[in-house]
């Protein structure tokens, strides 16, 4: 089966000639759900520009689902970022429209949809996570969690491919983290989580990939990852205090 | 946070003013006003009556006098302007209260005071009545270029996150014993304000991200339409009509 993301030697340097990321192979398949673990200024944020070519011009390639992200064919970028549906950190940025209906509608609009399939699309993707109370009010009314699932919400109504999140567990209170995961575990989607929360990716994510000065250093099943305390240290990663992953059974 | 600061001026509601499409409250505002202006100062019963018709759209639409009363002060700056120009005007003087005043001074303050408190009437209610994302459809309903109404949603919804984050920025000052007490503040004050510009411009680069990783390819959906009947665009003429009999009676009124 094609894998939900392909991403092989990609390798890219910013205008100014700060290399971030030095050949970066990852390969996501479908219905997986993966943790992009690694400290700061590792190149996980560069990654993810490349996922739906908002950054593009360096070696390697990536391909989502099969479509290659070709920043020349406006076409088929379209349809990439139709397929990798990006949550960014902070929801203020995420949600710029006057209500959180028109939010949600956002994407799918800007593919063609119109009419009842874009009520449908944005009363499903609400649903989802649990929002479809607050469709009314305007983004900035709502708690920070609730932003957050709504954020969320934004790029279901997209239907994606892979749901890629960056540090989705960042300022929620304890109840807003729980309540973020439940959702995060009912959704039938290829999820990549970029985050620093260990214990967030032992909970959501069976498999962790370590990027860490710009490649890929280590890729193993969750638990494996976080009880290995040297690999975890060569990488600036630390398990919170108390924690175990060795008590962490599924 | 700060909710709300962007909404303070809409009173929620279902009258059949709040009901109209909002382009035609914002015709009718228009022409209103513009009626209220070509109307000339010596009739004081033209203004008395246009008085009265908002007055009527104050009922109909449920808003408090009280609160339109309240409102009427961002003018107060206006009005202490027209009541100098009867002392400081030239021509034929008159007595009022014992003082030597300006006749021609007394007809410009009476005319600036009356036909700008009518027009300030007339915004409050149509602010009180249409929520200001609304009136920005209108506008693009009226064909206001989208990338105008566009900087104009953006700030609607950013205000909030903005004044927030100036809040926190003053707190932060204030902890560390920073006082605003002469001029030498401003040094530090200007810093703030160059920090605050540097983070919402930087936040407008990351907004911006956000909906090109959406699609965005420059321009905003056409989600909704709000489209007005011919029987809303004439309960909306209702106001201007009324207002035109009152205008075009003062000008030809002996």
């Amino acid at each position: 089966m094609t894998p939900s993301l392909d991403v092989k030697g990609l390798a890219y340097a910013y205008p100014d000639g700060t290399q971030a990321l030095y050949g970066v192979d990852l390969t996501v398949g479908r219905g997986e759900r993966v943790a992009l673990l690694g400290p700061n200024g590792a190149g996980k944020t560069t990654l993810v520009l490349h996922l739906n070519g908002i950054l593009h011009g360096g070696l390697g390639e990536v391909r989502v689902g099969g479509l290659a992200v070709d920043p020349g064919d406006r076409k088929a970028l379209r349809e990439v970022r139709r397929r990798v549906g990006i949550v960014f950190q902070d929801p203020d940025d995420q949600l710029f429209m006057p209500t959180v209906r028109e939010d949600v509608a956002f994407g799918p609009a800007n593919l063609g949809m119109r009419g009842a399939e874009l009520d449908r699309r944005v009363r499903d993707a609400l649903a989802g996570v649990g929002m479809l109370e607050v469709a009314d009010r305007p983004p900035q009314h709502l708690s920070f969690g609730q932003r957050r699932r709504v954020a969320v919400a934004t790029v279901l109504a997209m239907e994606p491919e892979i749901l890629v999140l960056d540090e989705p567990s960042s300022n929620l209170d304890p109840a807003s983290r729980r309540e973020l995961a439940e959702i995060l575990l009912g959704l039938d989607v290829t999820v990549l989580m970029v985050t620093h929360d260990l214990p967030y990716a032992a909970e959501l994510c069976p498999r962790s990939v370590i990027l860490s000065g710009g490649v890929i250093t280590a890729d193993r099943p969750t638990r494996d990852l976080l009880m290995d305390t040297e690999l975890l240290a060569a990488h600036r990663l630390e398990l919170p205090f108390g924690f175990d992953p060795a008590a962490t059974v599924r | 946070m700060g909710a709300g600061h962007a909404h303070r001026l809409y009173l929620p509601g279902a009258s059949p003013v709040h009901r109209l499409p909002p382009q035609t409250k914002i015709v009718a505002v228009v022409a209103f006003v513009l009626l209220v202006v070509a109307t000339p100062r010596e009739r004081m019963w033209a203004f008395g009556v246009y008085a009265l018709l908002l007055a009527a759209v104050a009922l109909l639409a449920r808003v408090p006098f009280p609160t339109v009363a309240r409102r009427t002060v961002i003018e107060v700056p206006f009005v202490a302007f027209a009541f100098l120009i009867p002392f400081v005007a030239q021509g034929e003087k008159v007595a009022v209260l014992g003082l030597q005043v300006s006749q021609g001074g007394l007809w410009d303050a009476w005319n600036i005071l009356a036909k700008g408190t009518l027009g300030v009437v007339a915004s409050i209610l149509l602010a009180a009545t249409t929520e200001p994302r609304l009136l920005l459809l209108g506008i693009e309903r009226l064909r206001m270029p989208p990338l105008i109404t566009q900087i104009a949603a953006f700030m609607l919804r950013y205000v909030d996150v903005v004044t927030a984050e100036l809040g926190r920025m003053r707190v932060a000052r204030a902890s560390r014993g920073f006082e605003a007490r002469d001029l030498r503040a401003t040094r530090v004050l200007a810093r703030s304000v160059g920090a605050l510009f540097l983070r919402s411009y930087e936040r407008g680069e990351r907004v911006h991200l956000a909906m090109v990783s959406r699609g965005y390819d420059g321009r905003m959906p056409v989600m909704h339409d709000v489209g007005a009947t011919a029987a809303q665009w004439t309960a909306a003429a209702l106001l201007p009509s009324a207002a035109a009999l009152v205008a075009l009676t003062a000008w030809i009124a002996p």
